[in-house]
């Protein structure tokens, strides 16, 4: 039998319906390989006790007969989640202390589907960055970094959420996506995940980076193992007025669907860019190879404004963040600098609490709002952003999905990137579909030359995850991508 | 009216005002929250996630505050914008808990509309507005409970406001003090906010320029919060004075946001960083835009109640009252209400001197709402009534007026006690007559004689010996065909 930890969720579930194994055991299973992978630096809190106390209970309902979704299976939750009575930092300084009196209604969907909490998982600061390395605790280990002997980035912002799945650590972990912050890092982590269309999980508890872009989604092992996560974080919200009222179709239902005859496959040119390194147009290649395999058509597709798509991206998300983190002010709750006036109160809570990146994205956004600046920065990206919407739309006319890389290079040296800008080339590939609303996943499907994870990414139509969860399976079935855990 | 006009040195100057009312939207909860709204509940006792801005916590519009602002346009006369937006307005202050106050920029739920303003003398006047947008209230900060601390209070954060943007229209205090008695008047009539400017749920900022006769606009200055009608039209003439006189002195207008000063009756600038804020409004990401089906609004229509103007015009029409006292009686929602059941099946006419002169004087000199008359409206009514039908006098109604609004006793009660009811029997008059006329001979034969006037001296007398009962109309008729 294998290992406990190599196994996916759904082999789990199995094998505790037929007791090879309980809860309890798969409980502390995760728990002490979490502990042995402390050098990864990858829990903010960790919450063994907390998972110890819920697999009793899950094993019950499993003794009855009576089990659900999820019970049994550990999970990491990404520190941007509220979690009621456990610190929830967004990896700042600011909100260090901070213990929210409620729980996110992602999570909660989670543990009332049986999930088991093993902790809080670390992430870039407020959920801004792309190496892990803006987290006030320090930046995650990626667990692949033993392979080559480097230190590598996990990615990020979600780089906790995928070393924690990707090390054997946890069985699934939540992640969040406002520009890439699931699928990058799970392309570096040689994991999956996919992030939903804009509406389909609720964002209420979440803490906001930019709402207009934000979405939860899982990070799992395998892409079906995703289908049944998704299949539990989805669902309308009335406390959140950008959720879908949208009935949740079965995401896993497409996942063994091996057959794509009259399945189109779109490959959008411009994704062929500059920089990108051989072996990821090699992946490339071979991905549409194998889809073709199955009986896919392969049709070339143009998305004229994808080149606008990150500066676009770099000005919306940004402003959106300026407003939302004003709310951390040092009056109300999390780190406050105490001052005899108000507006020191603020300098000092907010200048000590937001690390460099954060407070270069507030600048950056108090900027493109600012009177004579607006309509040159955040009036025209919002006209950009309709026409990336737009050539997304006359594409999904002739195609059922669109097959791209994930990232432009394998996972970096951390400290490598010290430039905000080549930092932010890392997401060239996923913002576009964030931009749009739309659903768009990593599978992890190849190696490079350094033995290091690659990623495919496939981006579907508004609300069709069934599409991409199927393409993304087809894929992850040829891979056989061999997983470090 | 006379034109209003500020006399400077050398120049006389005319005023032009533009004025901002915000309104609290009567809600039982607040524009994106469930807490509740009300007043004078203990510090922060209406407070939820959202309200204190916690951490991933969102709005969600509150559909009967859209209701509300909907009806309120309506009233106005306004267009409905079916389409509107909500944008964040970006500042920090320590009872603005999210950073940003949810408000309308761009895209505001009502349009241009306008109301009919009326003056005593008869005179009315238009004055156009401009629009109306929902947005959320700030907190509460008070700087006097310690040495050198500052307590916030979050009640009022996020409590649902209307604010209405009249047009530069008014051009004098009066009209400001009108236009906004009869904003006030319209809302409570509609039910949209209750108008109660004490407990703030009515503020006004007051935009003011001059100019001399045929220049065009000045330069205007803003005069912020004020709350009450009276503080409106003083800021008014003290800044216009002011600045007449900075120009009369070769001085130009900076444009710039003051507050009035009711004791030194003066108005002086913010401090300047409180001027210089750039909102960097942007539309609110969380909320999507706000679109209303014809169907939403034309359901709101159909159940408008009739307004301060159609009623008016109802009172002059169909119960032949005068402009006058039908726009006093049309003005509050409690009057008119009152006015309508007083009157029902009785002379409209009549009810309305009794509710304007006597109830209204008795009400003031007791410093009582008509809402705790000691009379209630079918008391009123009643003693109509009784009036019309000829059951007493209009004289003996006075005295029976006087006991009700002391006991809050029934006219019908107090005259059975009393035994008040008018004498209308001719042969009991007759009888009285004709023993004033014996006895006074003399008189008769004076006022026989051409002094016309003793006939008052008659009817006094024949009023005297009934104990006041005597019907005096036939008092007078049968006076006058026994002397002629």
């Amino acid at each position: 039998m294998t290992e406990i930890t190599k196994k996916t969720i759904l082999e789990i579930k199995e094998g505790l319906k037929k007791r090879d194994f309980s809860a309890l055991e798969v409980t502390k299973a995760f728990i002490s390989a979490s502990e042995k992978n402390k050098n990864l630096n990858i829990y903010n809190t960790f919450t063994p006790e907390k998972a110890l106390e819920s697999s009793k209970i899950s094993q019950q309902r499993i003794d009855r007969g009576e089990e659900r979704l999820l019970d049994g299976i550990p999970i990491a939750i990404k520190d941007l989640f509220c979690t009621k009575d456990i610190l929830t930092t967004a990896s700042s300084k600011i909100l260090s202390n901070f213990i929210p009196s409620y729980e996110s209604t992602v999570t909660q969907k989670l543990w009332d589907a049986g999930a088991l909490m093993l902790g809080k998982v670390s992430c870039d600061e407020f959920a801004m960055g792309s190496s892990n390395e803006t987290s006030c605790f320090g930046n995650v280990i990626n667990p692949w970094s033993k392979r080559n002997g480097k230190n590598l980035s996990p990615g990020g912002s979600s780089g906790g959420s995928s070393s924690v799945v990707s090390s054997g650590s946890a069985l699934a972990a939540t992640g969040t996506d406002t520009g890439g912050s699931i699928r990058q890092p799970v392309a570096f982590c040689g994991v999956t995940g996919i992030k939903p269309s804009y509406g389909r999980c609720s964002r209420w508890g979440i803490v906001a980076f930019a709402s207009s872009l934000d979405q939860a989604g899982p990070i799992t092992k395998t892409v079906s193992d995703s289908a049944l996560m998704l299949n539990v974080m989805s669902g309308f919200d009335d406390k959140d007025s950008t959720s879908a009222d949208l009935d949740v179709p079965d995401f896993t239902q497409t996942c063994n669907d091996f057959k794509l005859d009259k399945v189109k496959i779109g490959i959008p040119k411009e994704y062929q860019i500059d920089g990108m390194s051989p072996e990821i147009v090699k992946l490339w290649q071979q991905g549409s190879e194998w889809l073709k395999d199955r009986g896919a058509e392969i049709v070339e597709v143009s998305l004229p404004h994808t080149k606008y798509a990150l500066p676009t991206y770099y000005v919306i998300a940004p402003a959106e963040a300026s407003s939302n983190l004003a709310r951390y002010d040092g009056v109300r709750y999390g780190l406050r600098n105490s001052q005899d006036n108000l507006d020191e109160l603020y300098a000092y809570s907010r200048g000590e609490g937001f690390g460099y990146e954060v407070q270069r994205r507030i600048l950056i956004g108090t900027y493109v709002l600012s009177a004579g600046y607006y309509d040159a920065y955040y009036r025209k990206a919002q006209r950009v952003r309709n026409l990336i919407i737009q050539d997304f739309q006359k594409a999904f006319d002739k195609v059922d999905v669109l097959l791209t890389p994930t990232t432009p290079t394998a996972a970096f040296e951390l400290g490598s990137q010290l430039d905000p800008i080549s930092m932010y080339m890392n997401d060239v590939f996923t913002v576009p579909a964030s931009l749009a609303g739309l659903p768009a996943m990593s599978v992890p499907s190849g190696l490079s030359e350094d033995g290091l994870p690659l990623g495919l990414q496939i981006i579907g139509n508004q609300f069709d995850e069934n599409s991409v969860l199927k393409i993304a399976a087809n894929l992850e079935n040829q891979a056989s991508f061999p997983f470090l855990n | 009216m006379e034109k209003f006009l500020i006399n400077g040195e050398n120049d006389n100057f005319e005023i032009v005002v533009g004025l901002e009312i915000h309104a609290q939207v009567n809600s039982q909860a607040k524009l994106f929250s469930g807490s509740s709204t009300k007043f004078g509940s203990k510090p922060n006792e209406n407070v939820s996630l959202v309200d204190a801005a916690m951490p991933g916590m969102l709005p969600v519009i509150n559909k009967h505050c859209i209701k509300q602002a909907v009806k309120s346009g309506l009233g106005l006369r306004a267009k409905i914008n079916k389409f509107s937006i909500f944008d964040r307005k970006n500042y920090f202050y320590a009872d603005l808990p999210q950073g940003y106050q949810i408000s309308q920029y761009s895209d505001p739920i009502v349009g241009e509309g306008n109301v009919e303003i009326n003056f005593p003398d008869g005179t009315k006047k238009n004055i156009g507005i401009e629009r109306l947008h929902l947005e959320q209230d700030a907190g509460k900060s008070l700087h006097d409970q310690h040495p050198s601390k500052s307590y916030i209070d979050l009640n009022r954060s996020g409590v649902a406001l209307m604010e209405i943007v009249s047009k530069p229209d008014i051009t004098s205090p009066d009209e400001a003090g009108a236009f906004i008695k009869k904003i006030r008047s319209i809302l409570r009539f509609l039910d949209t906010c209750d108008g109660n400017m004490e407990q703030g749920s009515l503020r006004c900022d007051v935009n003011v320029s001059v100019r001399r006769a045929g220049e065009p606009l000045g330069t205007r200055c803003e005069i912020k919060n004020l709350n009450s009608v009276r503080f409106v039209m003083m800021a008014i003439v003290s800044e216009a004075k002011r600045q007449v006189e900075e120009i009369e002195n070769g001085n130009e207008i900076i444009q710039e946001t003051r507050l009035f000063d009711s004791d030194k009756l003066e108005t002086r600038p913010m401090r300047s960083k409180e001027n210089a804020h750039d909102y960097r409004y942007f539309p609110d990401p969380d909320l999507m835009p706000l679109e209303l089906t014809d169907d939403f609004i034309s359901n709101i229509k159909s159940s408008l109640p009739l307004l301060p103007d159609e009623i008016r015009v109802k009172l002059v029409n169909d119960f032949g009252l005068s402009d006058y006292d039908a726009s006093v009686i049309s003005e509050e929602k409690e009057t008119s209400d009152y006015f309508f059941i007083a009157t029902e099946g009785k002379d409209g006419k009549l009810v309305s001197n009794w509710l304007t002169t006597e109830l209204f004087g008795s009400l003031n000199k007791n410093s009582l709402s008509i809402n705790n008359s000691p009379i209630k409206p079918k008391q009123l009514g009643e003693l109509v009534g009784f009036i019309s039908d000829g059951t007493i006098s209009g004289r003996i109604a006075k005295d029976i007026f006087a006991e009700m609004f002391e006991t809050g006793s029934d006219a019908s009660s107090i005259i059975d006690e009393k035994g008040l009811k008018q004498n209308s029997n001719s042969e009991d008059i007759i009888k009285m007559i004709d023993n004033v006329i014996n006895n006074n001979q003399d008189k008769v034969n004076e006022y026989k004689g051409g002094k016309d006037k003793l006939f008052g001296f008659f009817v006094g007398q024949v009023m005297k010996d009934s104990g006041g009962k005597a019907n005096p109309k036939m008092v007078n008729e049968i006076l006058k065909a026994k002397l002629n």
